[in-house]
């Protein structure tokens, strides 16, 4: 007869075999889907060819462009809209990617279009006067009502339910857990809300914000600005937050905003998160965001209809040199297997640091940048076609679906605008930024991880809190971004580094989130539509 | 020693009879109550303090505890087994069932929370604090695993909820039976393998007729007998006779009782239809019985109206089943209408026509979706298809139970611009029911009405649009799609009133 200890052992083994094989080997044999791609290989062939001498093409092919516009994110979708609003006409924008907006892109299917990255914008700072600009011009901001605030088109603010958490086998309102929460959790909890809320309104000796958008508005009061050198965990505990529950919830926030954990952003970066969302609008709460089904692909579609740059992608930029008075581009067309040369006037380089770095040309009045402490969060993500809505006890189904202690950040649903009563089928959007590493480890493995092995992480973390979609995940697309976006580490936003990086070198200007430390859209789109502006002024 | 394994063993069982008799209550909450959020919520509260309760008072039960704790097996095993059918035959009275629901999740929680403490204390004696803790709460979470997977997976797609909580039921007892079948000295071993042994039948019949249980269950649910019942991929259609009596359905919820529907459906048309200077072109949200449409074709200048309603299901069948198309008076067969099965919303969006009347009859506003229909947005877009001298109602639920929610829908439909006059009727199957009617002017009731209406008369209708104070005007939000406020004041005054 068995013992107790080995009937217990069987059991749990029994259980977890039944539960590991029955979900994944169903989930990888039977879900269909892709690797999409994020331009890594494109990318690796430039590092190739100083590396490896794999060299690419020598330019035997020229053209001309009143501009050049080297990268298709938001950043440099803003300066193509910049440029045009001045008045400027070809413009030649190079992406590396078939579709242009960098983190902003999108797909569609028959069910519904879909995020690649980038899916919210929050309600717009009345003094961010760029971004409401735009809003206003493509009419994501109706009107003003009599006191000044703007009216948001209510398709596209976040509709209600918002957000949901999964904890204890249940669905809750919020991201804040409640069930379980003991006494001193809730009052960390109300003591870190109010506090943020105070920051919020606070203003340093200079009477500017402490924590504006665009950053480079916040204020330079040293006593503030000093935090910027701590790492936000460490900013925590010393103002006595010890909550395990706070801890998760801030540590979420900082995964999903900077792809990085609490401990490796700076405490400025991580107040930051929390103090400097302070728009507003006339119809909405203020903790509503902008949303569409695609997410902000629905921003790079309209910036771009409206700039109609000359399109120039699945194209590698190789070299940015000055030549004479103007400048040369040279790029890589993946389509044709040959290298262009492109003499242009002014360029507006909206690449990341990294790539920046590898391609413009040190000549008299040009800088080569350097990326040196510029840190790159890699991360996944993956776009599930389901047969069913995802339900659940509790709360029911939002937006932004979360799971405690989660290594995913959980899904967004891209169907949850639709005015359908009835909807059957959806898109949801999984997110996971790759923690568990340096970025450069995690950015290794997972450019070997194949594909069948993400669609297992999600599909397992999904069906966990999601038995009833068994069976139901019709297509899993996947992709990697190896350098998704900007990381605030202690000591990067206000330091020497970063600074630098801001300086312009006519005729060749510089715009891109990763010159502000933080990738938001607003910091994108300010700074493309800055640079711009300046080619454009530079020309005139 | 040879009383360990067996003991440990039971550990794992209770606890996963205990998970699912609570799970079992909670889903049973839910289908029966509706898909209010806080179903799974209360009952989780009060089973969890509930059996806070029994393991408090297992300090009471000071001798015989492996002989009282057979007989809480037993005990348990037969009320948790037939918890299920019990409440699946309550069903048919709303406040009983509610008694019985939290009487019986009480009762289950406070029998399971005296378990572990039984447990642990028979078995105090064959290990250390440490070791006998760490084993029986490993055996306990293991149970809970197990149904917790077994539950949703295998249990009530299989089985059903009736039949599994039967099953659970038998396991309970099968534990008391496993601890009387040890060779071990028991007072009145013989009674309690009786009484073991009849539990075991009577759980073993429910289970074998647990599909019949089902079925008769249904029809309790409704008064008379159903003539028709079918799920369709939107909801549950049940029509139902009782004498002369007809009712219709929609996931239980009642739509309309065919002895008082024409005070509602005249309420609904009238006013507005009388109101329009010859009403040309007309426009039904939901509604898709047809009895508005009876309404509205009494006015011969009517050349056209579109009737859209989400399901196929009940719009065929008001205008094919020869006894409920006699009560539209085969409206849904008329030249004049034209039936569209669209979602509406989405079908206003596409839309450039105007209408001289739009009537609108949604359900109640009980889930995100359907408010989405009350909102800002819905509003502003009727607004639209709205002619310059058009008119347009609403069904807003009851003033008198939901107060804040009815006049939301009023306060939202003035902040789309429209001029609203809120009004109300007793409709003795639903209560005291209210609409919010809206143009671009002041209402002025009509003077005049159809000729061959059994309620509305010209005084009668004048009499509609003053409110009691316990019905009368209260402040709220307005209804939009990022807040939903709407869904909220009406959970919270309906769960307030039904509770009652």
């Amino acid at each position: 007869m068995l013992n107790r200890r080995q009937m217990l052992q069987r059991t749990a083994a029994g259980l977890a075999a039944g539960a590991l094989t029955g979900c994944h080997t169903d989930t990888a044999a039977m879900i269909p889907g892709r690797m999409v791609d994020s331009g890594m290989d494109l990318g690796h062939r430039l590092r190739g060819s100083a590396l490896r001498g794999t060299a690419l093409p020598t330019p035997d092919e020229r053209r001309r462009a009143r501009v050049v516009v080297a990268g298709g994110g938001i950043a440099g979708l803003a300066a193509c809209h910049a440029l045009h609003c001045a008045g400027v006409r070809d413009v030649l924008l190079i992406d590396a990617l078939a579709q242009a907006g960098g983190n902003s892109s999108f797909g569609e299917n028959a069910v519904s279009a879909y995020p690649w990255g980038a899916h919210y914008v929050p309600l717009v700072r009345a003094d961010c006067l760029p971004v409401l600009e735009l809003f206003e011009e493509l009419k994501i901001i109706v009107d003003r009502d009599s006191n000044g605030r703007p009216v948001y088109d209510e398709l596209f603010l976040s509709a209600d339910p918002q957000e949901r958490l999964w904890i204890y086998g249940r669905w809750e309102a919020g991201l804040l857990p409640e069930l379980g929460s003991s006494l001193e959790d809730r009052a960390q909890f109300a003591r870190f809300s109010a506090e943020t809320e105070r920051l919020k309104t606070v203003r340093g000796d200079d009477g500017k914000p402490l924590f504006a958008i665009p950053i480079d508005d916040s204020s330079a009061d040293p006593q503030w600005r000093a935090l910027d050198r701590l790492r936000f965990t460490d900013y925590l505990h010393s103002q006595g937050y010890t909550s395990a529950r706070l801890h998760w919830y801030v540590n979420y926030c900082c995964r999903d905003d900077y792809g990085s954990l609490a401990s490796e952003v700076s405490a400025w970066a991580g107040l930051h998160y929390f103090c400097a969302r302070t728009g507003i609008a006339a119809n909405a709460d203020p903790g509503t965001v902008v949303t569409w089904p695609e997410g902000n692909g629905y921003l790079a579609r309209a910036l771009l209809q409206r700039a109609s740059p000359t399109l120039q992608l699945r194209s590698l930029v190789t070299r940015i040199a000055r030549a004479g008075a103007g400048v040369e581009v040279d790029y890589f067309d993946a389509a044709t297997a040959r290298s262009v040369r492109v003499t242009a006037d002014r360029a507006v380089v909206c690449l990341p640091r990294f790539v920046a770095a590898h391609v413009v040309e040190a000549g008299p009045g040009l800088l080569t940048p350097t990326a040196v402490d510029f840190s790159y969060a890699p991360w996944m993500v993956a776009n599930l076609t389901l047969s069913q809505m995802p339900g659940g006890p509790g709360q029911a189904l939002a937006w932004d679906n979360v799971i405690y202690d989660s290594e995913l950040l959980g899904y967004v649903v891209a169907t949850h605008q639709s005015l359908a009563q009835r909807q059957r089928d959806t898109v949801i959007t999984y997110y996971w930024p790759l923690t568990e590493h340096d970025p450069a480890t995690s950015r290794t493995l997972a450019a070997k991880r194949p594909l069948s092995e993400w669609q297992n992480t999600v599909a397992a973390d999904l069906l966990r809190v999601h038995p009833e979609l068994r069976g139901r995940i019709e297509n899993m697309d996947v992709r990697v971004w190896g350098h998704a976006m900007i990381r605030p580490t202690p000591g990067f936003i206000w330091g020497d580094a970063r600074r630098d990086a801001l300086q312009q070198q006519p005729p060749v200007f510089f715009a891109h989130s990763d010159m502000s430390g933080i990738s938001i859209f607003e910091e994108a789109y300010c700074r493309g539509r800055h640079a711009g502006q300046l080619a454009a002024s530079a020309l005139a | 020693m040879p009383l360990r394994a067996p003991l440990l063993f039971s550990a794992l069982i209770v606890a996963s009879c205990g998970l699912v008799y609570e799970l079992v209550a909670g889903t049973l909450a839910s289908y029966l109550l509706g898909d209010s959020v806080t179903q799974f919520s209360t009952i989780i509260g009060a089973y969890l303090f509930s059996m806070g309760v029994g393991s408090w008072l297992s300090r009471y039960i000071r001798t015989a505890l492996l002989e009282n704790f057979v007989r809480l097996e037993i005990v348990l095993g037969l009320v948790g087994g037939c918890s299920a059918a019990i409440l699946f035959l309550l069903f048919g009275e709303v406040t009983q069932f509610r008694v019985a629901l939290y009487g019986l999740v009480g009762l289950i929680g406070v029998l399971v929370g005296l378990e572990i403490p039984l447990l642990l204390r028979i078995l105090q004696d064959e290990y250390g604090l440490a070791d006998l803790v760490a084993r029986v709460f490993a055996a306990d979470y293991v149970g809970a695993l197990i149904a917790s997977l077994l539950f949703p997976l295998l249990l009530v797609p299989q089985l059903g909820l009736i039949r599994t909580a039967f099953v659970f039921g038998l396991l309970n007892v099968a534990v008391a039976w496993l601890l009387l079948a040890r060779p071990r000295p028991m007072a009145r071993a013989g009674i309690h393998r009786l009484s073991a042994a009849l539990a075991m039948i009577a759980l073993a019949a429910g289970f074998a007729y647990g599909d019949r249980l089902m079925a008769l269950s249904e029809q309790t649910q409704y008064p008379g007998q159903a003539l028709f019942a079918k799920w369709t991929p939107y909801q549950r259609i049940v029509v139902t006779r009782a004498a002369d009596d007809i009712r219709l359905f929609l996931n239980g919820n009642l739509q309309f009782s065919s002895r008082d529907e024409y005070r509602y459906h005249e309420a609904l048309v009238h006013p507005i239809m009388s109101t329009v200077q010859a009403p040309h072109r007309v426009l039904v949200l939901g509604g898709g019985d047809g009895l508005a449409v009876r309404e509205i074709l009494k006015y011969p200048s009517v050349d056209s109206v579109t009737l859209v309603d989400l399901d196929p299901e009940v719009t065929s069948l008001f205008a094919r089943t020869p006894f409920l198309a006699a009560l539209n008076q085969s409206s849904l067969r008329s030249s004049k209408v034209h039936v569209i099965n669209a979602d509406a919303f989405v079908w206003l969006q596409g839309i450039h026509e105007r209408f001289d009347a739009v009537i609108v009859d949604f359900p109640d506003p009980s889930n995100y979706s359907i408010g989405k229909l009350f909102s800002l947005t819905f509003y502003r877009r009727l607004n639209a298809v709205l002619s310059d001298d058009g008119w347009a109602v609403i069904q807003s639920t009851s003033p008198y139970v939901a107060r804040k929610a009815f006049w939301c829908v009023e306060h939202t439909v003035q902040a789309a611009g429209l001029i609203p006059a809120a009004y109300h009727v007793f409709v003795p199957s639903f209560g005291e029911w209210g609409f919010v009617l809206a143009g671009h002017r002041p209402f002025e009731p009509p003077a005049h009405l159809p000729a061959d209406l059994r309620y509305l008369t010209p005084d009668v209708m004048r009499d509609m649009f003053a409110f009691p104070p316990d019905m009368d005007r209260v402040p709220t939000d307005i209804n939009r799609l990022d807040n939903q406020v709407l869904v909220r004041y009406f959970e919270t005054e309906w769960a307030h009133y039904l509770a009652e």
